[in-house]
Order: structure tokens, then C-alpha cells, then sequence
């Protein structure tokens, strides 16, 4: 695999002089769906938008394709193709007449068999001669991913694609961008929802305060985030774990009367059942039990901390 | 060059133009008319000729001045200044085309339509006064220069402004006084010596006076100096917009 898109420690200070971009570095293989995992306010326009064109960098380098953003902006600008988080479109134009445009701004010439291709996938085409004003929110975010393939680019930026989307389109949405990834379009797509960058990517980029964390396989940080945690809440506080529970890896927390015990989601078996019934063959009595799910907050401290030892 | 991006663009600007076409045609040929039948038909039976030349058609080159002007800033400003505010602009900043590209299209897009109406109201004029054009290629040279250089003008407000007040202000507080000052409905000789000294201050009675020049062999001021006014705003202009675009300066944070 080949790497397509190369990041090279881009800063980012607004006029105001906050600091959104504190030095990002990553690489994008050719042929990949990336997913920029964050919270609101991590970066994530920010860089898009740099890479794109529409704010101009502190320091650092992006190469697309091998050309650089700024001295071969032309050929790097034409790899792209860029779906922005808010919806902009000219309200009173035709939905083939601005997605015409798109590709005439890239330089290209006219090709109505494209335009019909990627009008059809993305289900607009019935609606190609309807005033843009007139479609629902989800038509309109599908108008804006056509203008953005109406010029064929090898990399394709979806800034939160699916945010405040309902849960079918958000689905259509993945099938998309799997199609997409077929016809052999790099993608990088932002999101703050785990779920998503889970179904769709092949690998995730965690950023927060404007620093990417890590970038990893998704199914190895899948494995990590999938942690789940039981407590066991005991009718009566105890000195130690007893030994016929060893083997369960616990944690005594609380006032001594709370069990901890962590297991994977993802694994084949959860040892719940066989836990549970070895503390009750303990002779503890049980108060109540309590299941916690890690919050993409904690996993963020989680990552964070972990990055950092 | 991308070449292809002009041509977007222009096309793009121009269609909503045509999406308003019967209005763009009716309003110049409706003032127009009212212009001759106040001024040149109430005053002008009591101003008898200036320079030789009857008052209605005196006004003619005037009154197609003030028109184009206007129109041209008018359609730049609005051009560039809606993509701003409806956010669509990120295609532009994000696209492969650099300034002078940007600029072809949405200029050449605004003075088109400023010539279109300059046209039109100097078809309807014909129709009210005997109209003799003296050096018909001077005056489509200056017609053209005009729309082009206060198009030009119109981007540079239409990038400036902030809202929609801002977009107003310039035109309004600047632009017309300007063009109503500068001749357009009588010659500065007619103005009392002191006027006259102030007046050549202004930039727009080189422009009217070259383009009356045109039409009727007679001017206020040498043509070689309008040709050179309206040259010099133009390079101005295309100055301003090539720093824009080259620090972002209200485009790109
Ligand atoms: N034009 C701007 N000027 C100043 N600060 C900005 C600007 N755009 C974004 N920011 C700030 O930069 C940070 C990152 O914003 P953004 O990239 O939009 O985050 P995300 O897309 O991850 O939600 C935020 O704190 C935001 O307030
Ligand atoms: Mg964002």
C-alpha cells in the first residue's frame, strides 16, 4: 500500500491566537477509510479545512498525492474532494446545475453519464431539476456529497456526515461510503460516534485539543474500548478478596464491600456467569450488582494516559 | 489556467441572471423612460442645448453610466458577498483555481450583465432622441472598461463587507453622490469656476466625460486623461484583489 495523504507536524493558530492544531502528524495509506474520532472542539474541521484550502496553516506540510497543499495546490486540490460539516448550497439553483458546477470548477469537462451515475447512487436523481430550497435536510447532505465525487477525487473528506442524521440515512450513509471505498476512494470521515467508526473504518484516529492521540487498527482499539466493568456490591464489607475468587482478577474498592471485574465485550465468553456463582459458593451475600460501560470521555482519558507511559 | 472554472463560474452567475431575466430587461427600459419623460421632456424643453447638443441626448451617456456603475458593483458585490454568507465560498477556497480565475468569473459575469442593461437603456434611449455616436469604438471601449473596472470595484465591497448594511454603504454613501456629481446630467462648464476645480477631483467625470466624448466629439476633460483614469482604477483594483487573495484577508482565517 501506498500512502496518499502525509501530515507532517501541522500546527494551526487562529487569528485570536487559540491554538486548534498543536502539531498533527499521520499518514493515509491509498485505498482507506479513516475515521477521525473527537470530541466537539478536538480539531477536526480544523484540519480538514487546512488540508483543504480553506484555512491557511501556522507551520507544518500536507502533501496530497505527493504534491503539497500549497506550492502544487492545483494538483493536490484536485485529489480532493471535500464534504463540509454545515450545509452550504445555493438555495434557488437546481440540484444537477450546482453539482454541474462542481465539476466545472475542478477544470473538467462535462460528463452527463457521471453526473447521472452519481445522482442515482445517492438517490437524487428524481430530484435533479427541484430547487435545492426544496429538499429535505438528508437530500441536501447527499447534494453536497455529490458535488464532492462530480470531479472523481481519490481522497474524499466527510466532516461528520452522519451528525444529526436519523438512524436510516445514517445507514445509507455507511453503505455510501463503503461503495466508495470499492471504486477505490480514500476516505477520511470525522464523527464523534464510536458505533460509526466501528461499522466503516479500517482505521481510527483519536484527536482531542488538538492533538491526535493515536491512530490504530480498528479492531485492535475496538478490543480495547469494548471493556465493560461489573460491580458487585456486597451486603457486608470484607477484609480481602477470599482465595476461592483469585482467579478472577477483582478489585476491592468502596468501603471493602465493592468487587470490581472488567471484562471484554468483543470476547467469546464474559466469565460472568462462572464469577457470579463462584462468589456466591464464597458464602457473600450480594446487595446489589451494578454493570458500567467505559464513556468515549473516559476512553479519551484512558488513551490519553496510556499514550503518555 | 483552468479555463473550465472560468467558465463555471461565469455560467453559474449568469443563470441567475436569466432566472430574472424579464426583470433585468424591464426595470433599466422602464427608468430609462422616466428619466427622458422628466428630465428631458419637463427640464430639458426649458434648457435649450448645452454644447450644441440637445439635453435629451445630452444625458444619454450619463444616464447609461450611472446605470452600468452601478449595476456592475451591484452584481459583483452581491456575487461574491452570498457565497460568503451562505457558506458555499468553501467550494471556491477549496477548489484548484487561484485568483485570477476566481475573479474572471465573477467579474466577467457582473460587467456582462452591466453591459447587457447599458445596452438596453441605450436602445431605449434611441427611441426618445436622435442619437449619433461619433466614435462608435471608443464608446464601446470605455462602456466595456467601465463595467469591467467597477465590477472589479464591486468584488473588493463584496469581500469587505461584513453583512448586508456594509454591502449598501459604499454604493450608497460613495458611488452614487460620485456619479451624480460627476456630470452625468450636465457638463462641469455650466459649474461656477471653483466647482470646477473641486469636481475634477473626482474620478467618475473622467469616465463620463470620455464616454460623452464619444458620442458627441466634445468633452470636460482630455480623453487621453479619461483612457488613463479609467486604466489606473482598473490596475488599482486588480491590485487590491491579487493582495486579497494572497493573504486571504477575509476569506480564508
Ligand atoms: N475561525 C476560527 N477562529 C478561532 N477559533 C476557531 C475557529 N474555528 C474553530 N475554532 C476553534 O478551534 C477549535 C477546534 O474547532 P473545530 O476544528 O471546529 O473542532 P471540531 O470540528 O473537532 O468540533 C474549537 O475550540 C473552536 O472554537
Ligand atoms: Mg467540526
Amino acid at each position: 500500500m501506498s500512502t496518499i495523504l502525509s501530515i507532517r507536524d501541522l500546527r494551526k493558530r487562529y487569528d485570536g491566537g487559540f491554538e486548534a492544531l498543536k502539531g498533527v502528524s499521520l499518514e493515509i495509506e491509498q485505498g482507506e477509510i479513516l475515521a477521525l474520532l473527537g470530541p466537539n472542539g478536538a480539531g477536526k474541521t480544523t484540519l480538514i479545512s487546512t488540508i483543504c484550502g480553506i484555512t491557511t496553516p501556522t507551520s507544518g506540510s500536507v502533501t496530497v498525492g505527493g504534491h503539497d497543499i500549497i506550492s502544487g495546490f492545483r494538483a493536490a486540490r484536485s485529489m480532493i474532494g471535500l464534504v463540509p460539516q454545515e450545509v452550504a448550497l445555493e438555495p434557488f439553483e437546481t440540484v444537477i446545475r450546482t453539482v454541474r458546477f462542481s465539476r466545472g470548477l475542478f477544470g473538467h469537462p462535462r460528463d452527463e453519464a457521471l453526473i447521472e451515475r452519481i445522482l442515482r447512487r445517492l438517490s437524487l436523481w428524481d430530484k435533479r431539476n427541484a430547487p435545492v430550497k426544496e429538499l429535505s435536510g438528508g437530500m441536501k447532505r447527499r447534494v453536497l456529497i455529490a458535488k464532492a465525487l462530480a470531479h472523481e477525487p481519490r481522497v474524499l473528506f466527510l466532516d461528520e456526515p452522519t451528525a444529526g442524521v436519523d438512524v436510516e440515512l445514517r445507514k445509507d450513509m455507511w453503505d455510501t461510503v463503503a461503495e466508495l471505498k470499492a471504486d477505490g476512494v480514500t476516505i477520511i470521515l470525522t464523527t464523534h460516534y464510536i458505533e460509526e467508526a466501528e461499522a466503516i473504518a479500517d482505521r481510527v484516529g483519536v484527536i482531542s485539543g488538538g492533538e491526535l492521540l493515536l491512530v490504530e487498527d480498528k479492531k485492535r482499539l475496538m478490543a480495547r474500548m469494548g471493556k465493560k466493568r461489573i460491580e458487585v456490591l456486597l451486603s457486608a464489607p470484607i477484609r480481602k478478596i477470599p482465595p476461592a475468587l483469585a482467579a478472577h482478577d477483582l478489585v476491592l474498592t468502596g468501603d471493602n464491600d465493592t468487587l470490581v471485574y472488567e471484562y471484554d465485550t468483543h470476547a467469546e465468553r464474559t466469565g460472568i456467569t462462572r464469577l457470579l456463582n463462584d462468589v456466591a459458593a464464597a458464602g457473600l451475600v450480594l446487595r446489589d450488582v451494578k454493570t458500567r460501560e467505559s464513556s468515549l470521555e473516559e476512553i479519551f482519558v484512558d488513551l490519553v494516559s496510556e499514550g503518555r507511559s | 489556467m483552468n479555463w473550465g472554472a472560468i467558465a463555471a463560474i461565469y455560467r453559474f452567475e449568469m443563470s441567475r441572471f436569466f432566472r430574472t431575466l424579464m426583470q433585468s430587461f424591464l426595470s433599466p427600459v422602464l427608468s430609462t423612460s422616466l428619466y427622458f419623460v422628466v428630465f428631458g421632456t419637463a427640464i430639458g424643453s426649458r434648457i435649450d442645448q448645452v454644447e450644441g447638443i440637445s439635453y435629451g441626448a445630452f444625458i444619454v451617456p450619463g444616464l447609461i453610466m450611472l446605470s452600468v456603475m452601478t449595476q456592475a458593483i451591484s452584481n459583483a458585490s452581491f456575487g461574491i458577498y452570498f457565497p460568503k454568507f451562505i457558506g458555499t465560498v468553501y467550494e471556491l477556497l477549496s477548489a484548484p483555481v487561484n485568483f485570477l480565475e476566481i475573479v474572471l468569473g465573477y467579474v466577467g459575469a457582473a460587467a456582462s450583465k452591466a453591459l447587457f442593461i447599458g445596452t438596453v437603456i441605450l436602445c431605449t434611449a434611441a427611441f426618445f432622441v436622435d442619437l449619433r455616436i461619433a466614435h462608435p469604438l471608443a464608446m464601446v471601449l470605455f462602456l466595456v472598461l467601465t463595467c469591467l473596472s467597477f465590477a472589479l470595484m464591486g468584488f473588493i465591497i463584496g469581500i469587505w463587507a461584513r453583512n448586508f448594511e456594509q454591502l449598501q454603504l459604499v454604493p450608497l454613501l460613495i458611488v452614487t453622490p460620485l456619479v451624480f456629481l460627476g456630470g452625468s446630467f450636465y457638463s462641469i462648464t455650466m459649474l461656477p469656476p471653483v466647482w470646477q476645480t473641486i469636481t475634477l477631483f473626482n474620478p467618475v467625470v473622467y469616465l463620463i466625460s470620455g464616454f460623452r466624448w464619444a458620442f458627441f466629439d466634445t468633452s470636460d476633460v482630455p480623453v487621453g486623461l479619461s483612457l488613463l483614469a479609467i486604466g489606473g482604477f482598473t490596475c488599482l483594483c486588480l491590485a487590491v484583489i491579487w493582495w486579497i487573495f494572497r493573504t486571504g484577508w477575509r476569506l480564508r482565517s
